[in-house]
């Protein structure tokens, strides 16, 4: 039961819950409050002073964005008080505003523009000099105009309160203030493009989107991303047949409204190193072919060949259908032989809690303990950092790592590098395992960087005991978590994309290959895993970029990428939900599915699909919880992993640079940027500046 | 005529020594652990008794403002008494005497009146430049400690109460109590939104009252010769004596505590030799400090120097510093100097004062010469509007007064200005 109180609101009476602020109630009651600084997920600033509005016996207008509500009150947010009060700000906002909206990339898409039509005075009567700020260089992806700043401070208080790098700040006094990061460096950290969307005005725009479009040129496609895991819900905004930008897209249970540099900024790789031809190798050399012939050339190798010497590998940005599709084509190749784990992780197929998010993105903020063991979520899931983060701030929440020392932004007690800690914990040693008893919902983190060992299923085991030994697994909670790095993986593991009986996995596959006892091999847009161990095998490529499998490929059949298809990818926390295509394949490249569908006629067994609409019924009728788009669907708590001895050596991240994690942000240009400034840099002598 | 008897700062000048042995002598710290005897709630009617209003400007009811603060508490959470010694209003040096000359008044004054608000320590902020007083003051309070008037069982009441003083970095608007908390706790001086009011959530979240030095320091005084007798002197709700600085055309500029209500005239030709070429060639008094708007000589004939005459007359008493300006004063470039410091001193946090600052600055230096049209008058006029009332702290409202004044009482030497710089300029072009 929350407390509510009675406000009058332009006239009109309404009851709402009293921690509100008078702007929130305001909106509550229909009436719209200009406003610029702020914002509901940042702390409250009051600075701008565009949301004054009248109380009545209040003595002056009051910040409604500040102000809370009491019993009573009688406001107006349109009256010649709060006109005034909302004009005179706007004309100061304005005065020293350089007002060039025509080469302003802000223009079509911003505050200041649209509540200057709104609230503004039409006409300017500053006469005198206007105030111009040196620029600054905030890095590869933010570029500033910070004459056309308002001192809004969204900026200041998201780099500080949501991204965790407090690196922004407000110099100088007055008129001469300025937001800087003081010793000029760029903004490290892996959410700073999410300031490009709070900006208000036009001072922080994207650098490598800027002057190449105005936002109503752009066909707007609301979709998903693939650069990890979460799922993040994007927009994708597109001219003609090119992807221009990326903008996040609210959703509360996964990414909020923020999504991380890499979705936003890895776009432009899907315009380079593209395979827009099929490609076949003649001679020892490949060389451009015409569909026919890539297609008699696969269909050649694979027509009567034994199953058992066949094998395929999914990548990591691979959509359900296209995995669903490509389990049934091997299955009529007769070959048990195939792996969704590039890096051959050790979770447990038929265990479905054994590989998700169980807890969820959302339920991370009722966690009061979490402990990572071999995952640093900073890099593997920027958005998963951003709600631990966010809960931390909350306080009463402990976080401990086995693994790298970590700097996630908030504090992390290290227990230490490997599976010997892991096991000391388990047998309940040391302060964090009194943590873990005493929390009523801890949650505990696997990584890739755990999992992906030899030793991964006795990793597994032993996370697995931790999580029953402190109650980690109740009734209604459910506090075990797996991180997963890779868009297709938990689709993939859902279809069973892995190896049938008596079937090779990854790295069975790899060695068959390298022994000879596996000749021919399908990568569906695989990168990831040791290619060089198919030198010697044929390898049928159907992929979008010429990565490293394609270097090895014998014929490559171009594919889509994840904005040019509509397709299924189910997120970690085992949420399916669709991308939506927003621009088409480029040249010859053809969706997947289509692909295989093809392939499979043409060698006499048509896969049992003309459309896509069929076969994505067929994929939810054999899989009935990838029909329930955005739900998650409870995993079952059972037992998993093995008991036995786990090996040595530190546990390490599988992302060792951020930026480059896949063939869209290796192809990328702004990713290598970032990775020349924020990642080489680590490892540079110091003499480069 | 404040009779010396009822003198409270009776070492104003420095003609007797600033330590703690002379201070007895004067009287401070004499019978300090009876007042804390006497309980807290005592102390605050007493102060409201007296009617005291806070010294710092604003006028507020001293004792109510005590008396926000919360009688119960979380176990382990302290509260505050910060006293504002960020003496920056131009024209205002007051406090500055004080610390040099009677610091102990201060030191007593921070346990009385931290006592009586259940505070448990007080933190003096000093402005940055008054290093000499930030001395003087340090040693008043290292005497106390080792006297054991403050810090544990402080002058033997069984209360413990710490003394702290903090330099500032000599920006006005750490003047502004908001903004001095957060100077205080360490970051950028800028005005915090309120509510919350410090009473509630102040320094480091704490309950904390910030109160000027010369409201702290008269009030060992008050509470030693009752509220009735402060009461007593001046006009009702305007009580007691206060302190007044005078600068500016007189003959002698000085600092003098003065019965309140004393007429303006009075002020100025008793205690600073009148002004230069005799009170005829008065043009205006800007009588509370820089914030407060100028007033013309026809009102500084008989206006009383008091919060409620002063207010009457659309000025303040504001800090009670008396700037005298005699018609050799080029008004105009005088305000337009005003305008100037408040935009320097703006911190830059909301967007009116950031902005209109120096918008009125740069419209006053065009007035100074006349550089401008008549209607720009009312536009400037206007533009304070747009910045009264609508900022986070005063000093918004602060930057406005000065030019409302100007313009309310001397727009016709404005238009005059303007008219002949027209005029030069049509002959210039012939």
């Amino acid at each position: 039961m929350v407390d509510t109180v009675k406000l009058t609101i332009d006239g009109k009476e309404i009851e709402v819950d009293k921690r509100l602020t008078l702007l929130q109630a305001c909106e509550l009651a229909g009436a719209e409050v200009p406003r610029f600084c702020f914002h509901d997920r940042l702390s409250i600033a009051g600075n701008c002073r565009m949301c004054l509005v009248e109380v009545e016996k209040a003595p002056k207008p009051v910040a409604s964005c500040a102000q809370p509500i009491a019993d009573g009150m009688v406001v107006h947010t349109r009256g010649p008080v709060a006109a005034k009060a909302q004009r005179g700000a706007m004309e100061f906002l304005l005065i020293n505003h350089p007002l060039d909206c025509p080469i302003c990339d802000q223009g079509g898409e911003c505050d200041l523009q649209d509540q200057a039509m709104g609230y503004g005075k039409g006409i300017s009567r500053y006469d005198e000099m206007k105030r111009s700020v040196q620029e600054k260089d905030f890095g590869p992806l933010v570029k500033t105009f910070m004459t056309r700043c308002i001192h809004c401070t969204r900026c200041i208080r998201f780099m500080e309160e949501i991204a965790g790098v407090p690196e922004l700040g407000m110099t100088g006094r007055g008129e001469d203030s300025e937001v800087t990061t003081y010793i000029e460096n760029g903004l490290d950290s892996e959410m700073s493009g999410n300031i490009i969307d709070l900006c208000p005005v036009g001072a922080l725009t994207s650098k490598p989107y800027a002057f190449i479009a105005r936002p109503w040129e752009l066909k707007k496609t609301e979709t998903i991303d693939v650069m990890d895991a979460v799922g993040s819900n994007i927009r994708v905004d597109a001219r003609g047949r090119e992807v221009l930008r990326v903008l996040p897209r609210l959703h509360e249970d996964i990414n909020e409204e923020w999504i991380s540099d890499k979705t936003r900024f890895a776009v432009d790789g899907l315009t380079r190193r593209r395979l827009d031809a099929p490609w076949v190798k003649r001679d020892g050399m490949l060389a451009k072919a015409s569909w026919q012939e890539a297609m008699d050339a696969v269909t050649a190798r694979l027509k009567g060949r034994d199953g058992a010497k066949i094998a395929a590998i999914a990548g990591d940005q691979v959509d359900c259908e296209t995995l669903y599709a490509a389990k049934l084509l091997m299955a009529d190749l007769g070959s048990p032989n195939l792996d969704c784990r590039q890096d051959g992780m050790a979770v447990d197929p038929s265990v479905r809690a054994s590989y998700l998010f169980n807890t969820t993105i959302a339920g991370i903020e009722e966690a009061d303990a979490c402990l990572l063991i071999g995952c640093d979520p900073r890099h593997e899931a920027a958005l998963v950092n951003a709600r631990l983060r966010k809960r931390w701030r909350r306080g009463g929440f402990k976080v401990a790592s086995i693994g790298p020392a970590l700097d996630l932004t908030f504090p992390v007690t290290n227990l230490g590098a490997g599976p010997e800690s892991l096991s000391r914990l388990a047998d309940g040693q040391g302060g964090f395992a009194e943590i873990l008893k005493n929390a009523e919902r801890p949650m505990i983190i696997v990584g890739a960087g755990a999992l992906s060992r030899a030793d991964g299923a006795a990793v597994l085991g032993a996370a697995h005991a931790i999580a029953e030994r402190f109650g980690a697994v109740t009734e209604d909670w459910n506090g075990f978590n797996v991180l997963q790095t890779a868009a297709s993986r938990v689709g993939g593991l859902d279809l069973g994309f892995v190896p049938g009986p008596g079937g090779r996995n990854t790295a069975s596959i790899l060695e068959g290959a390298r022994s000879g006892e596996v000749d021919t091999v399908i990568l569906l847009g695989a990168d990831e895993c040791d290619t060089s161990a198919l030198a010697s095998a044929f390898v049928i490529y159907i992929g979008h970029h010429g990565d490293a499998g394609a270097a090895v490929a014998d014929v490559i059949l171009p594919a889509a990428a994840y904005t040019e298809k509509n397709a299924t990818y189910v997120n970690l926390e085992g949420r399916p939900q669709h991308a939506v295509r927003a621009v088409f394949p480029p040249g010859e490249a053809r969706e997947d599915w289509a692909i295989l569908r093809a392939l499979s006629g043409m060698l006499g067994r048509p896969l049992p699909f003309d459309s896509h609409a069929e076969l994505r019924a067929a994929m939810q009728k054999a899989v009935p919880h990838l029909a329930a788009t955005d739900e998650i669907m409870a995993a079952d708590w059972q037992a998993f992993g093995v008991s036995g001895a786990m090996g040595e050596g530190a546990f390490a991240s599988p992302v060792k640079d951020f930026y480059r994690t896949c063939a869209i942000s290796r192809a990328s240009i702004t990713m290598a940027k970032c990775s020349e400034a924020f990642v080489a840099p680590a490892a540079a002598t110091g003499t480069g500046g | 005529m404040l009779q010396d008897k009822d003198r409270i700062f009776t070492n104003l000048y420095g003609f007797e020594s600033p330590l703690l042995d002379a201070a007895k002598a004067r009287g401070d710290w004499d019978g300090t652990k009876d007042i804390l005897a006497k309980g807290q709630d005592w102390i605050i009617d007493e102060a409201k008794k007296s009617e005291l209003r806070g010294r710092g400007g604003a006028g507020f009811p001293a004792g109510l403002k005590w008396s926000f603060m919360p009688k119960q508490r979380p176990e382990g959470q302290p509260a505050f008494l910060v006293v504002n010694a960020d003496e920056s209003e131009p024209g205002t040096c007051k406090d500055r005497e004080i610390m040099r000359h009677d610091p102990h008044k201060l030191v007593e004054g921070c346990l009385i009146v931290g006592f009586a608000m259940r505070a448990t320590a007080a933190y003096i902020y000093i402005r940055g430049e008054f290093y000499a007083e930030a001395v003087a003051l340090q040693r008043a309070i290292d005497e106390a400690y080792d006297a054991g008037l403050i810090g544990k069982n402080a002058s033997g009441s069984g209360y413990d109460f710490d003394v702290y003083l903090h330099r500032g970095a000599g920006a006005y608007i750490c003047g502004e109590e908001t903004a001095l908390l957060e100077s205080l706790e360490g970051k950028k001086g800028q005005p915090r939104l309120k509510p919350p009011f410090p009473a509630m959530a102040g320094l480091y979240g704490c309950p904390t009252t910030v109160t000027n030095v010369e409201t702290v320091a008269v009030s060992p005084t008050i509470m030693r010769r009752g509220g009735e007798w402060f009461a007593s002197l001046g006009r009702p709700k305007n009580t007691g004596t206060k302190i007044f600085c005078i600068s500016g055309h007189v003959n002698k500029p000085c600092n003098v505590e003065e019965e309140m209500g004393i007429p303006l005239k009075e002020l100025i030709e008793r205690h600073a030799g009148g002004v230069r070429g005799g009170w005829d060639n008065l043009l205006a008094v800007i009588p509370g400090g820089s914030s407060v708007p100028c007033i013309p000589k026809e009102i500084c004939d008989d206006v009383l120097m008091d919060f409620d005459s002063l207010k009457e007359v659309k000025s303040g008493l504001g800090t009670a510093a008396v700037i005298v300006m005699d018609k050799s004063t080029d008004i105009v470039r005088a305000i337009w100097r005003l305008s100037k410091f408040y935009k320097h001193e703006s911190c830059g946090q909301c967007t009116p004062c950031r902005e209109g600052t120096g918008w009125m600055m740069r419209m006053m230096g065009r007035m100074i010469e006349g550089n401008a049209t008549v209607e720009e008058i009312d536009m400037l006029l206007e533009v304070t509007t747009q910045v009264e009332g609508h900022t986070i702290c005063a000093l918004g409202d602060a930057a406005a007064w000065p030019i409302q004044g100007l313009i309310r009482h001397f727009r016709p030497e404005m238009e005059r200005r303007i008219h002949a710089y027209r005029g030069s300029a049509a002959v210039a072009a012939e």
